[in-house]
């Protein structure tokens, strides 16, 4: 690292990477891997993720990873940015629910208003 | 043969084998025995709360609570017609929608965790990663740096609370070289994970303010001391300090300004006490954990004997935001000897367990009912020990005092790190207290003789009170004994240990003194101070306490009232929880 001109340029880069069109995806999925949320399952939901997605054949989903916000009660936790709405955030996501979720919000762009924590 | 259907039945619940004698008496009544098999199979369903089930092949319908009779219906109708006994079937419990997270709090130290990936420079970048660092190396000299965080007024995040600008001072002041930098992740209270959760949800914030640091205190090389129990965090790390090198955070002159500094990580192998400034130097040194006299303090002769400069991991991770949008934008929350947000790991018995991170300054009350969600069960408030082990227990009477490093201490408790363990009417004190002092005497190093076997005389006494063999002087002793443990003894450990007995004896010596002279528990905790009974007015004789029993302690013919006998009854509790009409009570 040079110089401020630099880290300015990966900054920019960095934002444009954010945007769900530059990237042709439709989706983000977001699933919180932290201790705690590994300790809740979180790991067979990633995985339930993207089996769903790989025999629904859809491969314009971007599947992310990030720490634990502090929900613990809510774990697993998933976060799911539809194009350039914001993102919205379920709780107590098992891989069981994974199904559902993602023929409801993914396919039919209808949040699971059940299973939202806000 | 291949069959067109299995019957599963859980054949460990007691009178399971009824109702497999009935389910294969109707299948060869109905003569379906070459379609349909019957197995019994152990622990089929996990929890034996639903009493007899049966689970029915192909479709996997899960039948509950069977009895024989339900056996034969469940044969006839579903197997036999195609029709399944919705009546019988498990219904899973309705979901209901989530309450709507916390609204009191401000995030700054956890405002990129949960939301960047922590594996990925960039993300962090995006959210203005690294752009107080190169503020700091491109337009500032170290003592401006100071200047401005001695503006923020953020104390050590770690628990004593000692401002970070003054640390650093000395440490930059410090003749000696070569000075090294240390980040203290060693989050040992029980309960407590605010450092693990910053550290795998944004470590570079964390390097980011390391690099700040190292820059105003002059040293070139940091340390991470993280505990080996936190894996994640350390992958985490490991991958964060890699990429942090490649894009030229860390190594020779970053930002073309002369200034190096590079990172390594050492874990910590679980001794608690290597939390202790003085005990974690000597483990990176690679000797035993020990904490040792101060002065010196670390900024003159710490680490191989070197100026070092040790903060916590939120006391760095708030570094970088605060150069970033300034001091003052930092010091515009929290008190007026209290700056800033802190993070708190909320447990026990509140409704919303987990991180949470609010303004320095928030009432305890605000703190338990508005962000922790009130108290699980509606149940009433009892007490919230704050500060881990070392902690106090602070009392419903305090409810509305703020949350503030002076606060905490006026009532016999410390900030800490963080934790806040909070407890209902249904906790005992006692108990509590117990649990704390069976900690730290474990976790004493044994360096200092009243430490080490102080604290050991203390949980003998309290296991005596538990158990019904308190006396008359008990607590006199406990307090005699605490108070001159914490004048004895060398690191915050042996000073802090008696915190949670003094505080609970100070607020809660009601219990104590129940336990001692009455021999009763109030909260009914203490299994040798409880006994549970029968009350024959509403016991309908289901016999079920006593199929569930397991030292077999309930005698009672079927559909009369049952005795408990309790020189057998080990108080476990099981006959209440499966008593369909709530007729076992605990006194």
């Amino acid at each position: 690292m040079k110089n401020l001109e630099e880290l300015r340029n990966i900054k920019e880069r960095a934002l444009q990477r954010r945007k769900l069109a530059g990237e042709g995806a439709r989706a983000r999925i977001v699933v919180a891997m932290g201790t705690t949320g590994i300790a809740a399952g979180a790991r067979d939901t990633m995985t339930a993720i993207l089996a769903e997605l790989e025999k629904r054949g859809i491969g314009d989903v971007i599947v992310t990873q990030t720490g634990g916000g502090g929900l613990s009660t809510y774990e697993p936790v998933v976060q799911i940015q539809i194009g350039d709405s914001e993102l919205v955030t379920y709780g107590n996501l098992d891989a069981t629910r994974v199904p559902a979720l993602i023929e409801s919000h993914i396919i039919n762009g209808q949040p699971v208003t059940d299973w939202l924590v806000k | 043969m291949a069959y067109r259907a299995n019957i599963l039945i859980s054949s460990e619940a007691p009178g399971a084998d009824a109702v497999q004698a009935a389910f294969l008496s109707k299948v060869q009544d109905l003569q379906l025995e070459d379609e349909v098999q019957v197995l019994a199979t152990t622990a089929l369903m996990g929890a034996a709360t639903q009493g007899i089930e049966a689970l029915v092949y192909p479709e996997g319908t899960r039948y509950v609570n069977l009895t024989p009779a339900d056996a034969a219906t469940i044969v006839e109708e579903h197997l036999y017609k195609g029709r399944p006994v919705q009546r019988l079937a498990y219904v899973e419990p309705k979901v209901t929608p989530l309450p709507p997270p916390n609204t009191k709090e401000v995030r700054v130290v956890l405002g990129n965790v949960g939301k960047i990936n922590p594996f990925d420079i960039e993300d962090y970048i995006a959210e203005d990663g690294y752009m107080a660092l190169a503020k700091v190396l491109t337009e500032m000299t170290p003592d401006q740096v100071v200047e401005e965080m001695k503006k923020s007024g953020l104390r050590g995040r770690g628990g004593a609370g000692f401002p970070a600008y003054m640390k650093w001072t000395l440490a930059r002041n410090s003749p000696n070289k070569p000075k090294f930098l240390i980040c203290n992740g060693d989050e040992g209270d029980p309960g407590a994970f605010m450092n693990r959760s910053v550290l795998e949800g944004d470590p570079h914030s964390v390097i980011e303010g390391m690099a700040i640091a190292a820059y105003v205190v002059g040293a070139e090389q940091g340390y991470f001391y993280v505990r080996a129990e936190y894996p994640i965090a350390i992958r985490t790390l490991r991958v964060a300090i890699e990429q942090a090198r490649e894009y030229g955070f860390l190594g020779q002159n970053i930002f073309g300004s002369g200034f190096n500094f590079d990172l390594e990580i050492r874990m910590g192998a679980g001794a608690f006490v290597c939390g202790e400034e003085t005990a974690l130097m000597r483990s990176i040194e690679g000797k035993r954990g020990m904490p040792s006299t101060r002065p010196p303090f670390p900024a003159a002769s710490g680490l191989w004997g070197k100026p070092s400069n040790i903060n916590n991991v939120e006391t760095y991770a708030n570094t970088a935001k605060i150069l970033l949008k300034g001091g003052e934008w930092f010091s515009s929350v929290g008190t007026e000897k209290s700056k800033g947000t802190k993070t708190f790991a909320i447990a026990g018995k509140v409704k919303r367990t987990g991180l949470i991170e609010v303004p320095l300054g928030l009432t305890l009350r605000e703190v338990v009912y508005d962000v922790g969600g009130g108290i699980l069960n509606d149940k009433k408030f009892k007490a919230v020990q704050t500060g881990g082990p070392m902690g106090g227990c602070i009392p419903e009477q305090f409810l509305d005092m703020p949350v503030d490093y002076e606060s905490l201490a006026s009532v016999g408790s410390i900030m800490g790190s963080g934790g806040f363990v909070i407890m209902d009417e249904d906790t005992c004190m006692v108990d509590i207290a117990r649990f704390f002092m069976d900690f730290v005497q474990d976790e004493s190093c044994g360096k200092c003789v009243p430490c080490r076997v102080g604290t050991r005389r203390m949980l003998e006494i309290l296991n005596d009170i538990c158990e019904g063999r308190g006396q008359p002087g008990d607590i006199e002793r406990l307090e005699e004994l605490g108070k001159s443990i914490m004048r004895g003894s060398l690191c915050g450990l042996g000073q802090g240990a008696p915190n949670p007995v003094l505080s609970t004896i100070k607020y809660f010596r009601h219990e104590y003194e129940a336990h001692i002279y009455e021999k009763k528990c109030p909260a009914k905790v203490c299994r040798a101070l409880i006994e549970y009974k029968v009350n024959p007015e509403t016991c309908i004789g289901c016999t079920r306490c006593a199929r569930n029993c397991p030292v077999n302690a309930i005698s009672g013919k079927p559909k009369e009232a049952h005795y408990i006998d309790p020189s057998i009854c080990i108080r476990c509790g099981i006959c209440s929880q499966v008593c369909p009409v709530n007729a076992i009570s605990v006194e």
